[in-house]
């Protein structure tokens, strides 16, 4: 019934991985839909009729900002530490990519308490205000998404049930918060420095 | 559905042409002008296209008579040569195409104004246009008068739009193109009717539930018929003390009722912008956006209850008794 | 040429016992195969064209004379904005994904697709969101009460849907349904995408591919920077609407355009998303009924990922009359214009595999065929519509209606019918009535000429689009009634097509393996296949594998 012609390979039939195609395809997604907030923000930016600007209540957030980035150093680790079977390492570094994400979402809060209590600034106020926590706050929901991915990559790794065999799916997991942190990245730049 | 069907038909052809191949202004006779060369070049793009399918169709079908019908036809791949030709042409064919499109957008969109052009400021809303002449200090709705333009001498009529609301579109065919009226922008386009008469058109763009009967005439006078209508249209409203007594007891049910807090009748205590301005409402030919002629009957029936005619019209049911119903027909009849 | 086996003789293995009619259903419900999520796809999307179609018919009527009263307003705006969003995005995308889901593994020689689990969730959560969109009719409530659909129109524009405009819930019915229907779409596209690229057999190299399986590849890489868009749109209304946010806010210096921009970035391509797999189907019907290779396989590839990349930066020709400026304007014709090169390339490419060729006119080749001829004509209104001036006057009538009904109906639903007669065979074991399929072409062909040929000449007489009723003094009554009637006999049409597939499946000839002759791996597997579709998988050395087995003093590997 099936009879299709059987050529000796000469080379081994490899193709790319699904986890990584498939994430690839996920943060292809998830970036245009990133550029589109990240246009409404600049399309909007001085044409408020009233409320604050951005260069009277917006800070640099430069040490949240390094604490995420580095995070992607410390998931790079904890993929690394896996691939060589270090598992004690691996749980480490997980942690410490926990703790920096978290750091980075708490410092948000901390900024939008301020915003919105002290400077009036809501999604209502005005343009910034609508463009400004809409765009930030999709980014920050990634971030809460990826920390729950993570910590729960972290209790498989403290409970053993995670092994270097795995390997492939942290590294999707890792490429997945990459994406976030270069969006931040973007994020940063168009807020916090062209919009100021 | 009891009218004579027969009647209807009989009238598709004959007043009231919409028609986008009956130019009558300068903006639809060049839209009208390219639209023969790119129909040109598609049709004959179809003429060769479907009669190469047609043909192969035809000619290559399996037939079971022939000598070898159940061998396979050779086997072609591809034809570098046929290929590329058949790239080729086609960016000719877009070159040429671009290159006359971009003259007309230019010659419409970036058209210089002259000095003797009129003014006009169109605020869409829903569901009716409202029309001022800044310069006169006119201010009126859904029928706009504009003059004729002689091609030697030209009048052209710049029209600036924006709208009150959700998003129109200004299309009367047989003068130009369609342009929208969008809120919080300001659109400009031109008119320059070269032929007197009636141009009819209506609102382009979804913009609600009475989208439909959003309608549009645009009256092109002759020089001495625009001067004579701006003349009238520049007098204050007929606030005669010689009006007869239902008009002034029409009148001042109008002035004590709601109808002021929508409605402006120049010089007197009503000044609502909700609505359209009625100060000359007696001028025009048709009220509800064109929809109805303005008869007393008309007029009496839809200050009655516009849902009747225009469902989701704006304007509430005014639940006035007969008297007075009667009474404000017979005033706003003499707003002339 | 057909190689159907007649039916077995009675056999004495082993045949298992009946099943219960709730395991049965329970299969299906969480099933996480490939072949049966493609025919819940096409089986839902069947049911909501039928829907959609008898809103269409509604429509026609009320549009046959001037001043009709057969609906309200209020109707007649709900059915237009219904009829559109449950075409695009319930008949449309699930029929096509539907068709791509059963088939882009068994033409790669992979026994499912990469992600299974994401395939069923996919299905379900469009499901969901289809019938979201019709609770509406019980559920919403809009400006006149309860039970109210979306009457926004499907482009929704803003500030139309502004909490002030459309007050009550049927805006968000919309809204949502769309959104978790885009969901849907995200995950099936990167199925897809995922299967292809990492689940191809041995041997079949990405040039190797069947043409269908790139154009489903270009599709679906096209779904994740074009239904996104929509999504975020979609949360910024939503946000506008219920968090007070400004970003279709006119009052508070929003922009309308923005949306429109927003939209149209999502709606063009969007277009191309349903076009290009109705390309996929043709790629491989007209050479097997041509009973030739398809002409020009690289030229194919190039124009179709040509397509896929131009169809993103089109959007604004649909914004002609917003007052872009000259410039803009210019920009988006020519764009527009340039999209004409590859698609004619493909259409001259089938032409050229016709050509000395030995046509066999089955059901599905005649509505190939018929698709060929159509989509000519859609695609030459088309470069009309991108003459920006034309389009200022002939956009947002009946001529840019009848333009995108061409392609739609007389492009895509063509080919979907003959995608149907062609693969019919394979999904179900039976060949659907090939004197039924013909009625079915002529009738449905008379209705689609007479309601969309006519239709173009309301528009060129100044007839604006959504608008529930007309003057009688425009001269647009006797083209609308022409229109209306040519939608009985699509509708006649579409019901015997429903027909022959029911009566076929219990009483069709059974169709054996390969009943068409053809080439690509799907015809190598039983009909219907088994659930593991390839008991070996396959190595593969040419783009028509079986034309190798079955020729081979002259395969293809040789010209490749």
């Amino acid at each position: 019934m099936n009879e299709a012609a059987v050529i000796p390979q000469t080379t081994p039939w490899v193709l790319p991985s699904r986890g990584v195609v498939g994430m690839a395809c996920l943060i292809i997604a998830e970036s245009a839909i990133f550029t589109i907030f990240v246009v409404a923000y600049l399309y909007y930016l001085g044409k408020d009729i009233t409320g604050p600007t951005p260069r009277q209540v917006l800070d640099l957030p430069i040490f949240t900002s390094i604490c995420l980035l580095s995070s992607s150093l410390s998931v790079h680790l904890a993929v690394s530490a896996l691939h060589n079977a270090k598992r004690g390492l691996c749980s480490l570094w997980l942690a410490v990519t926990v703790l920096l994400g978290s750091i980075f979402l708490g410092g948000t809060a901390h900024e939008w308490y301020k915003l919105i209590v002290h400077d009036g600034l809501t999604l209502q106020t005005n343009l910034f205000g609508t463009t400004f926590y809409s765009l930030v706050g999709l980014h920050a929901t990634h971030v809460l998404v990826g920390l729950i991915m993570l910590s729960l990559a972290l209790i498989f790794s403290l409970n053993g049930s995670m092994t270097s065999k795995h390997t492939g799916r942290l590294e999707v997991l890792s490429l997945y918060w990459h994406f976030v942190d270069a969006v931040w990245v973007v994020v940063f730049t168009v807020v916090y420095v062209l919009g100021r | 559905m009891s009218r004579n069907i027969w009647a209807l038909l009989s009238s598709d052809f004959s007043h009231g042409s919409t028609s986008i191949f009956a130019p009558a202004g300068t903006p639809a006779h060049s839209i009208f002008s390219l639209s023969l060369l790119v129909l040109g070049i598609t049709t004959a793009i179809f003429l060769i296209v479907a009669g190469l399918l047609l043909f192969a169709v035809i000619r290559y079908r399996h037939r079971a008579s022939d000598a070898n019908a159940s061998q396979e036809p050779p086997q072609i791949y591809g034809s570098t040569q046929i290929e590329l030709s058949w790239t080729v042409i086609p960016v000719l064919i877009v070159v040429l195409l671009f290159l006359a499109t971009t003259r007309i957008i230019l010659s419409t969109q970036n058209a210089p104004k002259p000095a003797a052009a009129l003014d006009v400021t169109i605020v869409g809303h829903q569901y009716w246009w409202e029309f001022s002449y800044p310069k006169l200090g006119i201010v009126t709705a859904n029928e706009l008068h504009i003059p004729v333009s002689d091609p030697k001498h030209p009048t052209p009529t710049y029209l600036t739009m924006t709208s009150a609301d959700t998003d129109h579109s200004f299309w009367v065919p047989r003068l130009a193109g369609k342009m929208d009226l969008i809120p919080n922008q300001i659109n400009t386009m031109w008119l320059d009717p070269q032929t007197p008469g009636l141009y009819l058109g209506q609102c382009a763009q979804y913009c609600g539930i009475q989208h439909a009967k959003m309608l549009l005439r645009v009256y092109a006078d002759s020089p001495a018929d625009f001067a004579a209508w701006v003349a009238r249209q520049q007098k204050p409203a007929n606030n005669d003390a010689t009006l007869d007594q239902q008009a002034v007891a029409g009148r001042a049910v109008f002035q004590h009722s709601v109808c002021i807090s929508c409605h402006t009748v120049a010089g007197t205590v009503a000044t609502g912008r909700f609505g359209p301005d009625l100060t000359h409402l007696a001028s025009r030919d048709t009220i509800a956006s064109g929809s109805l002629p303005n008869t007393p009957a008309n007029l009496r029936a839809f200050i009655d209850n516009p849902a009747a005619f225009k469902p989701g019209a704006l304007m509430p049911a005014m639940h006035l008794n007969q008297h007075d119903l009667d009474a404000v027909t017979a005033y706003l009849s003499t707003l002339k | 040429m057909a190689t159907h086996t007649s039916a077995p003789a009675p056999s004495t293995t082993y045949t298992p016992p009946r099943r219960l009619v709730l395991d049965v259903l329970h299969d299906w419900v969480t099933t996480v195969d490939h072949k049966k999520l493609g025919l819940m796809y096409i089986g839902y999307a069947l049911i909501f064209l039928v829907i959609a179609g008898f809103q269409a018919l509604l429509m026609r009527v009320q549009l046959s004379i001037p001043n009709n009263t057969f609906v309200s307003p209020q109707t007649f705006n709900s059915l237009f904005t219904m009829h559109g969003t449950t075409m695009v995005f319930f008949v449309g995308m699930p029929i096509l994904f539907g068709f791509g889901n059963y088939l882009v593994p068994l033409m790669i020689g992979a026994r499912d697709m990469a992600f299974p689990r994401l395939n069923a969730f996919s299905f379900w959560i469009s499901a969901f969101g289809g019938f979201l969109l019709y609770f509406s009719y019980f559920g919403a409530s809009g400006l006149y009460g309860a039970g109210n659909a979306p009457d926004v129109g499907w482009f929704a524009y803003a500030p139309l849907t502004a909490r002030v405009f459309s007050p009550g819930h049927s805006t968000d019915y919309w809204t949502l349904a769309i959104l978790l229907s885009g969901i849907g779409s995200i995950g099936t596209a990167l199925n897809i995408v995922a299967t292809t690229l990492c689940m191809r057999c041995p041997g079949m190299k990405l040039s190797r591919m069947p043409l269908l399986v790139w154009l489903y590849l270009v599709t679906s890489s096209l779904v994740f920077v074009t239904i996104s868009p929509l999504t975020a749109a979609q949360i910024m209304l939503m946000l506008d609407r219920y968090a007070g946010s400004h970003f279709f806010d006119t009052q508070a210096g929003g922009s309308a355009v923005l949306w429109m921009h927003f939209f149209w970035i999502f709606g063009h391509p969007e277009v191309y998303i349903l076009v290009l797999p109705a390309f996929a189907f043709a790629n491989e019907i007209i050479p097997v009924f041509s009973r030739k290779a398809i002409f020009g396989y690289p030229a194919m590839v190039a124009a179709s990922v040509g397509i896929g990349f131009i169809s993103l930066s089109v959007w604004a020709h649909h914004m002609f009359t917003v007052g872009l400026g000259p410039g803009a304007n210019t920009f988006f014709v020519l764009a527009t214009m340039v999209i004409s090169v590859p698609t004619g390339i493909k259409l001259f490419n089938w032409l050229a595999t016709l050509w000395g060729g030995k046509i066999h006119f089955t059901a599905s080749m005649m509505f190939a065929i018929g698709f060929l001829f159509q989509f000519l004509i859609a695609g030459l209104t088309g470069i009309m519509l991108s003459v920006a001036p034309f389009d200022w006057q002939l956009g947002s009538s009946y001529f840019v209606v009848a333009h995108f009904h061409y392609v739609l109906v007389g492009a895509i639903l063509f080919m979907i019918f003959s995608a149907f007669y062609y693969w019919y065979p394979k999904m179900s074991g039976r060949m659907l009535s090939e004197r039924l399929g013909k009625w079915h072409f002529w009738i449905f062909l008379i209705g689609f000429h007479l309601t969309f040929d006519f239709m173009h000449v309301p528009g060129l007489l100044g007839m604006p689009r959504r608008i529930y009723t007309y003057e009688a003094d425009r001269g647009w009554m006797i083209w609308n009634m022409i229109v209306s009637s040519g939608a009985v006999f699509q509708a006649a049409g579409t019901l015997l097509f429903v027909y022959n597939m029911v009566w076929s499946y219990f009483k069709g000839p059974i169709a054996g393996p390969d009943p068409w002759d053809a080439w690509t791996l799907e015809w190598s597997t039983p009909s219907p296949p088994p659930e593991y579709n390839f008991a070996v998988i396959p190595t593969v050395d040419s783009r028509r594998p079986l034309w190798d087995i079955k020729h081979p003093d002259d395969p293809d590997s040789r010209y490749e």
